[in-house]
C-alpha cells in the first residue's frame, strides 16, 4: 500500500479521534463543560495526538530502516559470482533495485504476457525491461533477475505489513484516547507536555545538525590524515596540490592558506571596526532623528549586497586603482589582485555588521547613565568614552566577532580580489588566497573522493571551524572578564 | 520639627543663591512651566512639592540646564546663580553642571567600581593632583554620603552590586565629590525603603552646611522634615512659596491648602 494512502488514513483517524474524544468528554459530564478538568478542545487534541504520534513515529522509523535491512538480506542471498569483476555490491544492488522497479511496472502493465517470469529466458526479460524504460548498467543476469524478483516481492509484502502495523497502532491509540476521555482526565496537562516535547525536539535539531556537520567533517578529515601526514598538513609551508600525479606528489600545507585568511581578515577588520563603531556612535548619540532614520537603512543596504557584487567591485575598480596608485609607484608589485584589495572591499562589506549591531546596543544603554554623567558636568564625548562604550562593550565585542567570523568565512571577494595563488608573504600588494577559496577549488570539477587532494578540503574546513570556535570562546572570556553590567 | 525649622530659618542669609525671573519652559507645543519667579537662598534646603506633571522636576532641570539634552525642550526667562545668567551664551553648560550637581529619582550608578563611580567627576574636572589626593576626595565624599563604613572594604567592587539605598547614597557621594555649590535632587527617595529614606534625609540635612539643596518630592512629610523653604507647583505655575512651617500650617492659597490636606493631587 503506498505511503500516501497510509498518511490519508492516519489523517482521517486523527480527525475521528479528535471529535469522538471531545464528544465523549463532554458527554461524560452531561454536556456541562465547566465540570471538565480542561477545555473540551484539549480532549480532542489529546485524542488526535495519542492516535497519530506513535503511528507516525513508527512510520518514520520503518521508512528509514526498511531499505537498509532489505538490501542487506537480498545481498546476503546473492552469490558472489553475481558481482562481476571491477564492480561493487553497491552497484549490483542498484541494478537489483532498478530491475525490481521495472518488474513491478512490467506486471502492472502486463508487459511480460505472463505471471511467471521463470518461463521466459533472462535476455527476453531484459529486452522487455529496456523497452519499458529501465536503464541497466550491465546486461541482465539470471542472478540479478531472481534477486530483483525477491526484492520486489519482499517489498510488496513489507509495505502491507507496515501499513497494517502503522494503522493498527493508530487504531489502538484512538481507542485508548477515547476510553480515557472522561471529565476528570487532565487532558490539558498531557497536551502541554506534548507541546513541550515538540519544542525540545526543535531545539535539539539545531544542536544535532551542528554535531552531525562536525562529525561528518571529522570522519572525512580522519580519512585524509590516514593518507597524508598531519605534520606535513600543519607545518609544510607550501600548498601545491597535483591532480595528475597521484601519491605523494602533492604538497598540502595549510599555513599559506591560513596566513592569507588571517591577513585578509585582519585588514578587513582594521577597516570595518573603527568606521563601523564611529558610525554607530554618531548615529546613536549625535545624529538627529531624521538623519538617523535615513542613514541607518542606507548603511544596512550595504549588508544586503551579494558578496559577488563586492567581488566585481574589487576586481574591476579597487584592484587596478590600488595597483596604479600605490603598488606600482612604490615598487611593491604590479598585481591587481592583492590582499589589500580583498581586505579593503571586505572591510566595506563588514561596516554595516559592526555599525548596525553596535548602534542597537549603544541605544540600549539606559538614558539614566547619560543623565548621570552629564549631570556631573561631563561633556557628551566624555560620557560616551567613559560610560556608554564600556557599558555597551560586551555587545560591541559580539558585533566585531560576528564581523570576524564573516571575514574568515568569506570566499567570493577573495577569489575576485586577492586571486587564488597560495603564498606566504608580508607584502599586502601581493596576490594571496584563503582557506575557503581552496576548499572550493579542491571540491569543484572532476573529483575523486578517495584522493587526499579532495579530502584535504574537509581538513581545511574543520581547521577553519576550530579557529572560529576558538575566537568565540576567547571573546566570551574577554566579555565575561571586562563587562560592566548595568541594571 | 517644624519649630526647629522656624528658628533655623531665622539665621539664613538674605542674598539669594539662585534667582529665577519669568521662567517659561515648552516641550514642543506643551507649555510645561508658566512664568515662574523664585529666589532660593544659600545653605538652605528648598523643597518643590506638587502633584505629578505639575512641572517641578522640569523646573529643577532648568537650574543645571539638563533640559538642554532634550531636543524639543525650550527655556525662556532669566535664571541667575550668584547673579550670573546661566542661560547666557558665554556659559558652558558643562561647567555649570559641575557647579550644580544633580541626584536622580532612580539610583543610576555607572557600571564601574564604587571607587570609579565617586572618582568620575573629580577625574573629569581634574580636581586631584595625584592618586593620594583622589583617594582622599573619594573617602571624604563617601563619608559625607554616610557610605564609607559600608563601602570602604569593597571600593573595587561594582557600584551596581550595592542595595538600592546604598546606590542612591553612592550617587549622592558621586555628586558631592565634584564639589558643587548647589545640589539638585529629583525625588531621591522614591525608590528607597523607609530606612534608606531616613538615612538620605539625615544626609540632606547635613549637606545643608555646605550646599544649597533643592529637592523635588512627592512626600509632604519629607518636605516638612528636611526643608526650610517649600514651593508648591500646580499645572506649571508656582502657586505658593515660603517658609516650610508656614506653607504647611497656614497656606495662603486655597490650592495649596487643598493639596497639603489631600484634596487635590
Amino acid at each position: 500500500m503506498p505511503t500516501s494512502w497510509i498518511l490519508l488514513i492516519l489523517a482521517a483517524l486523527g480527525i475521528v479521534a479528535f471529535y469522538v474524544s471531545r464528544a465523549r468528554a463532554i458527554g461524560s459530564v452531561d454536556g456541562d463543560a465547566r465540570r471538565l478538568h480542561s477545555l473540551p478542545i484539549y480532549y480532542g487534541l489529546n485524542g488526535a495526538m495519542t492516535a497519530l504520534v506513535p503511528a507516525l513515529l513508527l512510520l518514520a522509523v520503518w521508512l528509514v530502516v526498511q531499505p537498509t535491512l532489505l538490501d542487506r538480506s537480498i545481498l546476503s542471498d546473492l552469490p558472489d559470482s553475481a558481482i562481476p569483476e571491477g564492480s561493487t555490491p553497491g552497484l549490483v544492488m542498484g541494478d537489483v533495485r532498478r530491475v525490481a522497479d521495472g518488474v513491478e511496472q512490467g506486471f502492472a502493465f502486463n508487459q511480460f504476457g505472463t505471471r511467471d517470469l521463470s518461463s521466459l529466458n533472462t535476455e527476453a526479460v531484459g529486452e522487455i525491461l529496456s523497452a519499458g524504460g529501465t536503464a541497466l548498467g550491465t546486461p541482465l543476469t539470471a542472478d540479478v533477475l531472481s534477486a530483483a524478483v525477491d526484492y520486489w516481492q519482499a517489498r510488496v509484502v513489507l509495505s502491507w505489513i507496515m501499513a497494517a502495523a502503522v494503522i493498527g497502532i493508530a487504531l489502538i491509540g484512538t481507542a485508548w484516547a477515547i476510553r480515557k476521555s472522561q471529565g476528570e482526565f487532565r487532558a490539558r496537562n498531557v497536551v502541554e507536555k506534548g507541546v513541550l516535547i515538540l519544542l525540545m525536539a526543535a531545539a535539539s535539531i539545531a544542536i544535532l545538525t551542528t554535531l552531525g556537520i562536525v562529525l561528518s567533517m571529522l570522519f572525512e578529515t580522519m580519512n585524509f590524515f590516514r593518507q597524508y601526514s598531519w605534520t606535513e598538513f600543519f607545518f609544510n609551508l607550501t600548498w601545491k596540490p597535483s591532480f595528475s600525479g597521484r601519491g605523494g606528489a602533492s604538497e598540502l600545507g595549510i599555513l599559506p592558506l591560513l596566513w592569507g585568511t588571517l591577513y585578509i581578515s585582519f585588514i578587513a577588520l582594521i577597516v570595518a571596526v573603527p568606521i563601523g563603531l564611529f558610525a554607530a556612535i554618531y548615529l546613536s548619540e549625535y545624529a538627529g532623528k531624521r538623519f538617523r532614520s535615513i542613514a541607518k537603512p542606507l548603511i544596512e543596504i550595504l549588508a544586503g549586497i551579494p558578496t559577488i557584487v563586492y567581488g566585481l567591485f574589487a576586481l574591476v575598480t579597487v584592484g587596478p586603482l590600488l595597483r596604479d596608485a600605490f603598488a606600482s609607484p612604490l615598487g611593491l608589485g604590479n598585481s591587481a589582485s592583492s590582499v589589500m584589495t580583498a581586505g579593503l572591499v571586505m572591510g566595506i562589506m563588514l561596516i554595516p555588521f559592526v555599525s548596525s549591531l553596535s548602534d542597537d546596543i549603544i541605544n540600549a544603554v539606559p538614558q539614566a547613565m547619560r543623565d548621570g554623567s552629564l549631570g556631573l558636568g561631563a561633556t557628551q564625548s566624555e560620557t560616551i568614552r567613559q560610560v556608554i562604550v564600556p557599558a555597551a562593550l560586551p555587545g560591541i565585542v559580539g558585533a566585531v566577532l560576528l564581523a570576524a567570523s564573516r571575514a574568515i568565512g568569506e570566499t567570493m571577494i577573495v577569489v575576485l580580489g586577492a586571486g587564488a595563488a597560495a603564498r606566504l608573504d608580508l607584502n599586502p600588494f601581493e596576490a594571496m588566497t584563503t582557506v575557503t577559496v581552496k576548499i572550493v577549488s579542491q571540491l569543484t570539477g572532476d573529483t575523486d573522493f578517495a584522493s587526499p587532494e579532495t579530502l584535504v578540503a574537509f581538513a581545511l574546513g574543520l581547521t577553519l571551524f576550530v579557529i572560529t570556535l576558538g575566537l568565540n570562546v576567547l571573546a566570551l572570556f574577554i566579555v565575561r572578564k571586562y563587562r560592566e553590567q548595568y541594571e | 520639627m517644624k519649630d526647629t525649622n522656624m528658628t533655623e530659618n531665622a539665621v539664613t542669609t538674605d542674598t539669594p543663591k539662585i534667582t529665577a525671573r519669568g521662567v517659561q519652559v515648552y516641550y514642543g507645543d506643551t507649555h510645561a512651566i508658566k512664568d515662574v519667579d523664585v529666589e532660593i537662598a544659600a545653605n538652605t534646603v528648598t523643597a518643590f512639592i506638587g502633584p505629578s506633571g505639575c512641572g517641578k522636576s522640569t523646573f529643577l532641570r532648568c537650574i543645571n540646564r539638563m533640559n538642554d539634552t532634550i531636543p524639543i525642550a525650550r527655556v525662556e526667562g532669566d535664571i541667575r546663580i550668584d547673579g550670573e545668567d546661566i542661560y547666557d551664551k558665554r556659559v558652558d553648560p558643562v561647567q555649570l553642571r559641575a557647579k550644580v550637581g544633580m541626584v536622580f529619582q532612580k539610583p543610576n550608578p555607572f557600571p564601574k567600581s564604587i571607587y570609579d563611580n565617586v572618582a568620575y567627576g573629580p577625574r573629569i574636572h581634574g580636581l586631584s593632583k595625584n592618586k593620594a589626593d583622589l583617594d582622599e576626595i573619594v573617602e571624604n565624599a563617601l563619608r559625607r554620603a554616610a557610605l564609607w563604613d559600608e563601602a570602604k572594604d569593597r571600593l573595587q567592587q561594582p557600584g551596581t552590586g550595592l542595595s538600592g539605598g546604598q546606590q542612591q547614597r553612592l550617587c549622592i557621594a558621586r555628586a558631592v565629590a565634584t564639589a558643587p555649590e548647589i545640589l539638585l535632587m529629583d525625588e531621591p527617595c522614591s525608590a528607597l525603603d523607609p530606612i534608606a529614606t531616613a538615612q538620605v534625609e539625615e544626609l540632606i540635612d547635613e549637606l545643608r552646611q555646605n550646599y544649597s539643596v533643592v529637592i523635588v518630592t512627592h512626600s509632604m512629610q519629607q518636605a516638612a522634615r528636611v526643608s526650610q523653604k517649600t514651593a508648591f507647583f500646580h499645572l506649571g505655575h508656582l502657586v505658593e512659596y515660603g517658609e516650610t512651617g508656614k506653607i504647611f500650617t497656614s497656606p495662603e492659597d486655597p490650592r495649596t491648602e487643598s493639596y497639603i490636606s489631600g484634596r487635590i493631587g
